[in-house]
Order: C-alpha cells, then structure tokens, then sequence
C-alpha cells in the first residue's frame, strides 16, 4: 500500500480561473476518457451479433435509400453514392457525438453526486466515440469509391485535419448547449429534435450546390457545418488537397467555438452538481 | 473560535468547514424554456425558494481521528460529505481538504454490467483519479484483495452482487487515503469479507488516515469515534465527544422529527 508524497490540497475558496482549473483535471483525469471511450465502444458491440457491422451498414443502408430516390433528381453529382456517403459518415459524427455528449453532461446525474471529475470528461469522451465510430465508417466510404470507379487519391489521408477541426467545433458546441441545458432542459429537446434535423436539410449533404437557388447558397457562408463538410469533402471525395482559405474559415470557427463552449462550461460545472 | 494563525496552515488538521452553507434552489414553478425564462425575469417572477441543506457549519477534523456524523434523515450529512469529497462546492463559506480523499460512497461508481472485471477495474480505477499506470501497477493486488482471480475476465452481469462489491471495495481501498468517508455500516459481501474490509480500514486508520464516518446505529459511533458531531436540519448543534453527541440527538430526536 503505497502513498503518494505529494499531498494533495483542495481548498473551495481558491478557486483559480475557472477555465484553466477544468483544462488542468481533465488532464490529470485523461485516462478516464480512454476508458469511457472503450466502455462506450465495447458495450455497444458486446450486444449485437453484426456488432461493429452496424456502424457501417447504418450510413450505406440510408446511402443505398438515398441514392435510389434521389439520383434521377441529382443525377448529374458525379459518383452519387460517394457524394451522399461522405455526408452521411461526417453528419452521423457530429450528431451522434453531440447529442450523447449532451445527454451524458445533462441527465449524466448519478455519477456526478456521488464523486469529483471534471464533468467536460464526458462530453469529451462522447466526441472519441464519435471519432472510433467515424473512422470505422470510412471503411465502406472506401468501398464504395472503389466500386463506383472514384479511386481516393493521395490526399485522402489529410482527411485527419478535417476530423480534428471538427471534433474541436463539435466538442464547443456539446458544452455549449450542455451548459443551457443544465438549467433549461427544453434547449436539449429542440435541439436533439428539431434543430438537428433542420441543420441537416440546410446542409448539402444530400443535394448538391448547385441545385440551390441563389440566394439561398448565398447564405450557406453562414452556416459553420456547410464550411466544415466541404473541408472534409475536398480529400476524400473531391481527391483534392485543402485550400488555404477554408482552411482558415474553418479553424476559426472551430478555435472560437471550442473556446467558447470551454469557457461557459466551466463556468457551469458548479451548478450542475447542484442540479443532478 | 477563531485561531490567529490560518488552521489551513497546521499540518494536523486535516478538514477544515468554515462558516460553510448549502443552499438549493427549489423553484416554485417549472420554468423550463428560455423564452418562459427570459419573460419572467423581465417581469420579475422567477420565484425560488432557497432551501439551505446546509447552514454556517464550522468545524474541523484532526488527522488521524474518527470523526462521527449523527443527525436524522434529511439532516444534512450527505451534503456535508459531498462538500469534503468535493462533489458540491458550498454556496457560502469555504471547506478545505488535505489530502487524497476515499470516498467509499462512490464505491464501485461507474461499474458497466457488459464489461468484465478487468475493464471495470480499470474504469472505476481512473475515475476515482488514478492513471492507467497506477492501476496497471496495483492491479493484480486488487484482484488478489477481491478474490476474483478466476472471474476477472468474465463479464460483471455473471458476478453476484456480493462479488461487484468486493471488487469496488477493492478498487476504492487499494491505497491509503489521507482521508476516508465510510456513509452507512460497511456491508461488503460475506461475513468473512466485511471482516477483511473492516480490518483494512482499521489499518488505515492505524497508520494515521481521517476517516467521517456516517451511521444511524448509535452503539457503533460511541464505540469507534473519537469525536462526533450532531447535525439537525442543517444545522450544527453539536460538536465533542461521542457519548455526549449521541445523548443530545437521542433526547431531542423526537422534537426534531
């Protein structure tokens, strides 16, 4: 029975800046995040027979649906399937991991009354179930290209830039509306169940550009999910590198977005011990 | 009584609650959306009513004492434990702890029926702040303190209950907190178990670990605590010796129920 020889001192009252005493413990705590992520991984797989199987054939069943109701409408997208598969593999990601990082942040209680750990540990831990889950499904986006005769180019390996600027904005956004949600529990509600649904149809996933009228693409600039597919689109789909200029766009939105979230989260944690 | 010198500074005081309250918001009525919200406290009508689980507690706990909680159900003796175990921040006043703290009321947190023995171990293990490194060091005593050997690799849904327990326990205790919380009288699995369990605290406290101690059964606080404290709906009404704080709650126990 060893002890460490630094002895820990925990004091209420020194309460440092809020957002760099969250960032130092959720360092410290970084192995649980591993675990939570293989927990979460694990236990989803252990029940099913296709276990992991499901991760891939969800995006290439509602790929398959889409592509038969929708290529004579779209018909001129070169490499259909590809096209609305990368689209579906990215929004699955973002949706997926906000709405269970939320969930676990929000109704998460019975952990949070009983022991200390820094309560971002969740919402972080459902953005790398997320990027486990995302990753496996790019194994039938391959498959697909291969098949239809889009080979991926050697650019497709930038797709890792994408991933992470997206995890980042997904992460801000998770605590973002985690923290609302702590106190206005109806936010999680609109957001799981018409806000969502309604990003989905305002992004191109689905539909090409240039089927928009435009004055409606004029407006997509504002739209952070719409700078952040076409980022991710560029190498694996486009087979192109990444530009310089959205690259930019994008790192922005997804620094500010994750600083933001950061910082309102941390602000909250206090309550949210108190409401769970 | 106010020390002139910082008590946070003596290295023989191990917790220290100074003028420390709990207060919830218990809201009149559900306000649940923001729009609700905002017009509300436009027109001022966001109505809480404070419910102060806590109120100006002030005491502190040497290194190396037992220290007992009494107090009827709803007194404020979870609450004051969340505060030590860092769970709640108080709303008023400051609570300070030196050193790691074992919350034995978090045994076996977090433990998922679909993993086996070793993940939980490990998953329990790094959310009670241990590295991976740590576990993959203790680990095998852990196992070795459960008895598990031979199940650790099964799923947890196979283990009796009496096992789940072991092994949070075992998880929970493997190294000597400076501070230990124990809620309840320590019931892990069998007889034989509860034995090995109670020796263990016992050996911590023996090598100097604080333990607050949280029980309804009288018998047992006058016969292990050094101290004892009365809280009584929220309020700290006594602090001193054992006997003399068992005595106080039993006479005024039906007054405060």
């Amino acid at each position: 029975m060893t002890k460490d020889t630094s002895v820990p001192f925990y004091d209420s009252a020194k309460q440092s800046t809020a957002w760099l005493d969250e960032l130092q413990q959720t360092l410290r705590y970084k192995d649980l995040i591993l675990h939570l992520v293989k927990r979460d991984v694990t236990s989803r797989y252990k029940r099913s027979i296709l276990g992991v199987a499901w991760t891939m054939l969800n995006p290439l069943g509602m790929m398959i649906i889409l592509t038969v109701i929708f290529s004579q409408l779209f018909g001129a997208v070169e490499g259909y399937a590809a096209y609305i598969l990368s689209g579906l593999v990215m929004w699955n990601f973002f949706a997926q991991s906000t709405v269970s990082g939320i969930n676990s942040v929000v109704w998460g209680g019975d952990l949070f009354r009983k022991i200390y750990f820094p309560r971002s540990i969740f919402a972080i831990s459902a953005i790398g179930t997320g990027i486990v889950n995302l990753l496996i499904s790019m194994v039938p986006f391959i498959a697909v290209s291969i098949f239809i005769g889009k080979l991926p180019t050697i650019n497709f390996i930038l797709v890792v830039i994408p991933i992470l600027l997206l995890s980042m904005f997904t992460l801000g956004l998770t605590l973002i509306i985690a923290s609302l949600g702590v106190r206005f529990p109806d936010i999680v509600e609109m957001y799981n169940n018409i806000l969502l649904t309604a990003w989905m149809y305002l992004t191109p996933i689905i539909y090409p550009m240039d089927v928009l009228p435009a004055w409606v693409a004029s407006l997509m600039k504002f739209n952070p999910m719409f700078h952040l597919l076409k980022l991710f689109r560029d190498p694996i789909y486009y087979g192109e590198p990444l530009y310089p200029q959205l690259l930019g766009i994008c790192t922005f939105i997804s620094v500010v977005t994750l600083v933001l979230g950061w910082i309102i989260f941390s602000r909250m944690t206090d309550e949210i011990a108190y409401r769970s | 009584m106010k020390l002139p010198t910082d008590p946070s500074t003596d290295n023989n005081v191990v917790i220290g609650i100074e003028n420390a309250s709990v207060k919830y918001f218990v809201p009149r009525e559900r306000v649940g959306t923001f729009k609700e919200y905002a017009i509300r406290k436009i027109q001022r009508r966001i109505i809480n009513d404070a419910f102060w689980a806590l109120s100006d507690i002030s005491f502190e706990v040497k290194k190396g004492e037992i220290f007992g909680l009494i107090g009827a159900n709803g007194a404020g003796k979870s609450t004051l434990l969340k505060l030590v175990a860092r769970v709640l921040r108080p709303s008023e006043g400051r609570v300070w702890v030196r050193g790691r703290v074992a919350p034995l009321l978090a045994m076996g947190a977090g433990f998922h029926m679909e993993l086996s023995g070793r993940e939980n171990v490990f998953l329990n293990g790094t959310l009670l702040g241990y590295s991976q490194k740590q576990i993959l060091e203790r680990f095998d005593a852990i196992v070795e303190f459960a008895e598990l050997q031979d199940f650790i690799d099964a799923p947890m849904r196979t283990y009796s209950s009496g096992m789940v327990a072991r092994l949070g326990f075992s998880v929970a205790t493997d190294q000597m907190p400076d501070v230990l919380i124990v809620d309840e009288a320590l019931s892990v699995g069998d007889t034989a178990f509860q034995k090995k369990s109670i020796d263990r605290i016992r050996e911590f406290q023996k090598n100097g670990a604080t333990t607050l101690y949280v029980t309804h059964s009288m018998g047992e606080i006058e016969k292990t605590c050094d101290r004892a404290a009365w809280l009584d709906h929220g309020h700290l009404r006594f602090v001193g010796g054992p006997k003399e704080a068992v005595d106080l709650y039993l006479d005024r126990k039906p007054a405060a129920a």
